[in-house]
Formats: C-alpha cells, structure tokens, sequence
C-alpha cells in the first residue's frame, strides 16, 4: 500500500470515528432538501430537473467544505503529529494528496447520497440524465477546488477556526467574483475590463455551464488547475513553515 | 550512523543549535544531556528531517537529510518529545498505519508487529484509543511506532520522560537490547538514564557543543572522583589528621548528617591512607564509600560556565 492509500484511510477512518462525518452528512443532505424545495422552486418551476439543486451547492459548499477541511493539517500541527508525519519516509506532496482525497471523496458520498432527488425528478417525468450527471460531475469537482482552498488554508495554522474562517472566506471570494451583481459594480473603460477578466476566475460560471449540462474542456480545466494550485500552495506553504 | 555537520538553526535572532558537528557509530549508545531549552529537541528535529537547518547538514547511514530524505528517514526510528500519536486511533489501528507508511507487509513484518508489541506490554491496550492511555503507555507506544521497521538508526526524544520506575527499566532493557550494531541517540535531562544506558555523552547548552565524552571521563572531571566519603561518630580528631595527609587536598562535614568527604589532590589515591588512619585511630566507621565522581556536578559546571555565570560551588 503506498503511503498516498494509508494516509487516505486514515484520514477517512478519522472522519468516522468523530460525529464530525454524520453531522456533516445530515446537514448536507438536509441543507441540499431544503434549499432546493423551498429556495430553488423545485415544484413550481414545472420542469423534470435538477437545475434548483445544482444551484444552491456552491452556496452550500462554502459553509461545509470549511467544516472538513478545517482539521486537515491545522490539528495536526496542534497535536504534534505532524512531526511524526512528516519524519516518516512520505513526501509532502504525497501527504497532501491522501488528505485531499479522503476529503474529497468524503464531500462525495453526500453527495452521492442525494440519489433520492434523481429518482424523484425521474418519477416526477422525463428527466435529462446526461444533464444531471454533468452536474454531478460539476459539483463534484467544485467541491474539490473548494477543498484545495481549505487543504491550504489549514496548512497555515493550527487554529481550526482560523482555518475554518479563511477557508469560507476564500471561497467566498471565489464565488462572488463572478456575481453579476459584483461585475456590474465596476462599470468603466479601465476597471471594468479588469473585473471582467477577474470574473473568468469565478467557481460560479464555471459551474453554472457545466451544471447546464455544457462539458467544455475550459470549464474542467479551470477546476482541476485550481485544485492543483490551491494544493501545491497548500504543499509550499508547508515546506516553508518547515525553515522557520 | 549519525553524522551532523555544522548543523546550525536560527529562530529570528536565537541560534538555537549553533554549529553542530557530532558523529554516532554503530553500537554506540550517544546521550545528548542539556538543560531544558539547549536545543536538543531542535537538533534532533533536524536530523529526522522534520525541521530544515538554517545552514549545515546531517546524514543519516550516509543518507543526507536534504538531498536524499526519503532514504534517510527510511533508515531512521524517531520519537518525538511528547510521543505525539493520533488520539483517536486504537495502538493497534496507529501501529499498522505507520507499516503501511513503511511499507512493511512481508510476512517477517507482521512477525516483528508481533514481537515489538510483546516487547512493549502493549498486548492488553491494543485495541485501546491512544488518547485514553496512561502516559506511560502513550510513550511506550510511540517506542513501539519507532522500531517497527527494525531501524538501523534510533533517535528518541526524551524517552522515558514520564515512566513509572518499572516502566523506565523495561524501556532501558529494551534499548540495551537494541543497542547491539545499531546507531542509538538519546536526549534527556536525567542524569541517572546517562548512567544506565549511555557509553557517550555530549552536553550541549545553548546550542553549542560543550563536552563530549564517556561518562566515565566526564565523572572524572567531577572533584569528588576520587573522593573518601565516610560516617564515623565522634571523629573532629581525625579529621584534622587526615588533613594533614600528604596526599588530601581538603575536607568537607556535610552539616546535616555529619558525613565527612575527603578530597584527594591531583592524580592521587587516597582510600588506603585514610582507612589506615581511621583504623589507628580506632574510630568506629559505620560506613565508607570511595566516589566515582557526581556527573550532577560536573554537568551543572559545564553548562553554568556557558552562562557567563561563575561555576557551581561545592556541593554539600
């Protein structure tokens, strides 16, 4: 087994033994039921998919994902672990991506345990299946960038709510972005073609397409470069904390 | 085989290991002694690859700890101070994690799981979370985490820091065990663990290389080697014979319990010439010890001299 699969087990097995998982688990799927039925007009909408669902994740996503990524490295280093850790015969990066994996994987079974909204908009009439697993496909991605951005964050301190804060407010940030409302802000020659370029940037836009179910190479890039940059930041900062 | 050369670590203005060069061969059972905040645990931090050096290296079974770290930890068995381990795992469930790390899934492995588990009394708390275990027990399963993968290099932080006495022979045991063609390093502040386990002693304090020798040579720098200490009622007479001795460089009464110790001059044996006299005067000695030399004493000199303060006075 190499040490990316046994920090993965590990990693998951701690979210387990922890109500950190089940509390996880219930407010995603509560939280996912609630936005969509009475936030999202699943109902009134009259239409046979999943687009009030898809919607509400990022928004969701930025409460949770800081929630399991939190303890990631910050309790770590707390703890003194991460001395033993990192003195075994494992490079950092490979320590990061066990962690990230095991998040990842985590955020999705709840997501996957929203099956029951799929089989509701199949019975309810003739649902467009492609659409709705390139949204989950979207989702599940966004969830990792949104995680690469807590892996990071935990990786600066050991405080868990200095992680927890930084990491929603990143995301935050990375979701506004593209905002129409944000954009409009900055109307004028200079500033507005800056924010416009600014906005490609954002999680939403990128997401909304895929979401429609639109799988253009762009979009997935855009999500796997920002997962691998937020991790390789997370790998540096790491690294650096180790000559100070 | 350790080696650090020139290791050196800054914290902003503080050098907290300045200009480190030491080297541990096999069979060798090196104690790193200094008081608290010396910079043992930063120098050992180094070596295992956790911290990087602000400048120098270190090697470990030739592996240098910048270049090749995977190789250098792989050779390595480190415990940490305070034996970190994940709290809520079972010892059992902390102690495969570390295999799989390692690697180790040959059948000896699983063997040498068995035996180091028998070797540490961790039988009854396996399937116990480590952050219910005594502290005693949480060291012991640290031990166990470092010599898993029967390591040729053991480097361990304050090991028995916490021990109940008979936990603390059990853990020497098995180092004096291990200590047979391995490379062992040890920090401690306790004298007596010098002693019991160590043939090397390197006192460092405030980050630099103070002495470096067996604890022998550093017990005869120690101004009570050599020395006559006896109990003897009534003997204020032969007390001053005796300072008249050729060979007696001075006397002390300890004012507590009356014991006298006489100190030999340089190079000069004095436990004959003194029971000689003592017996003509026909005193009753109830008791008499020839020292080996206080290695408290010599360590508070070394370390105190460091300070710019003056050396430690004698002690009563």
């Amino acid at each position: 087994m190499s040490p990316v699969i046994a920090v993965l087990r590990r990693e998951l097995r701690s979210y387990f033994v922890t109500p950190v998982a089940y509390v996880f688990l219930v407010m995603f799927l509560v939280l996912s039921a609630i936005l969509t039925f009475f936030v999202g007009d699943f109902y009134e909408r009259g239409q046979a998919d999943l687009q009030p669902f898809f919607a509400m994740q990022p928004w969701l996503y930025l409460i949770l994902v800081p929630a399991v990524t939190m303890r990631m490295w910050a309790e770590e280093a707390n703890a003194g672990t991460l001395e033993l850790l990192l003195t075994l015969p494992v490079t950092l990066a490979q320590a990061m991506a066990g962690k990230f994996l095991a998040a990842w994987l985590f955020v999705g079974l709840g997501l996957a345990l929203t099956f029951p909204l799929w089989i509701t908009v199949n019975y309810l009439g003739p649902a467009d299946n492609g659409v709705i697993v390139a949204g989950y496909l979207g989702s599940w991605l966004m969830a990792g960038s949104f995680i690469a951005i807590g892996a990071c964050m935990s990786a600066l301190t050991r405080s868990q709510v200095v992680a927890f804060i930084l990491t929603a407010l990143a995301c935050t940030l990375f979701v506004l972005i593209g905002m129409p409302q944000i954009v409009d802000l900055f109307r004028g020659p200079v500033m507005g073609k800056l924010v416009k370029g600014v906005a490609h940037l954002s999680m939403l836009r990128h997401f909304e397409a895929i979401s429609r179910g639109v799988l253009d190479v762009r979009d997935l890039l855009y999500f796997v470069l920002t997962t691998f940059g937020w991790l390789l930041a997370g790998v540096l900062l790491l690294d650096l904390k180790r000559t100070r | 085989m350790i080696e650090t050369d020139q290791l050196t670590r800054c914290y902003g203005n503080l050098t907290a290991v300045d200009a480190l060069s030491i080297r541990v061969e096999p069979g060798q059972v090196l104690g790193l002694l200094g008081p608290n905040g010396a910079g043992k645990s930063t120098a050992m931090r180094m070596i295992s690859g956790f911290l990087v050096p602000t400048s120098g290296t270190a090697r470990v079974c030739g592996h240098d700890i910048l270049r090749e770290p995977l190789a250098a930890k792989r050779a390595l068995g480190y415990l940490p101070e305070g034996a970190p381990g994940y709290g809520e795992m079972t010892v059992r469930e902390f102690l495969h994690f570390i295999q799989h790390m390692r690697r180790l899934h040959s059948e000896a492995d699983w063997q040498r799981f068995d035996q180091v588990v028998q070797q540490l009394q961790l039988e009854e708390v396996l399937d116990s979370c480590i952050d219910t275990l005594s502290k005693g027990l949480r060291r012991r399963a640290g031990l166990a985490q470092a010599i898993l993968h029967d390591p040729p290099v053991l480097m361990l932080d304050e090991p028995t820091d916490g021990l109940d006495p008979n936990q603390k022979h059990a853990v020497r045991q098995l180092i004096d065990v291990m200590a047979r063609n391995r490379t062992i390093l040890i920090s401690t502040h306790l004298l007596e663990e010098v002693h019991a386990l160590c043939n090397r002693v390197v006192i460092i304090a405030r980050g630099r290389l103070l002495a470096d020798a067996t604890p022998a040579e550093l017990e005869q720098q120690s101004r009570y080697h050599g020395a006559v200490s006896f109990s003897a009622p009534g003997s204020g007479m032969a007390q001053e014979m005796l300072g008249r001795l050729p060979q007696v460089a001075a006397i002390e009464v300890d004012p507590l319990d009356g014991r006298t110790t006489v100190f030999p001059k340089p190079g000069q044996r004095i436990l004959g010439p003194v029971q000689q006299l003592l017996r003509e005067q026909g005193l009753e000695v109830s008791e008499i010890q020839l020292e080996s030399g206080r290695l408290d004493e010599v360590f508070r000199q070394i370390t105190t001299a460091v300070d710019g303060a003056a050396p430690a006075g004698p002690v009563p």
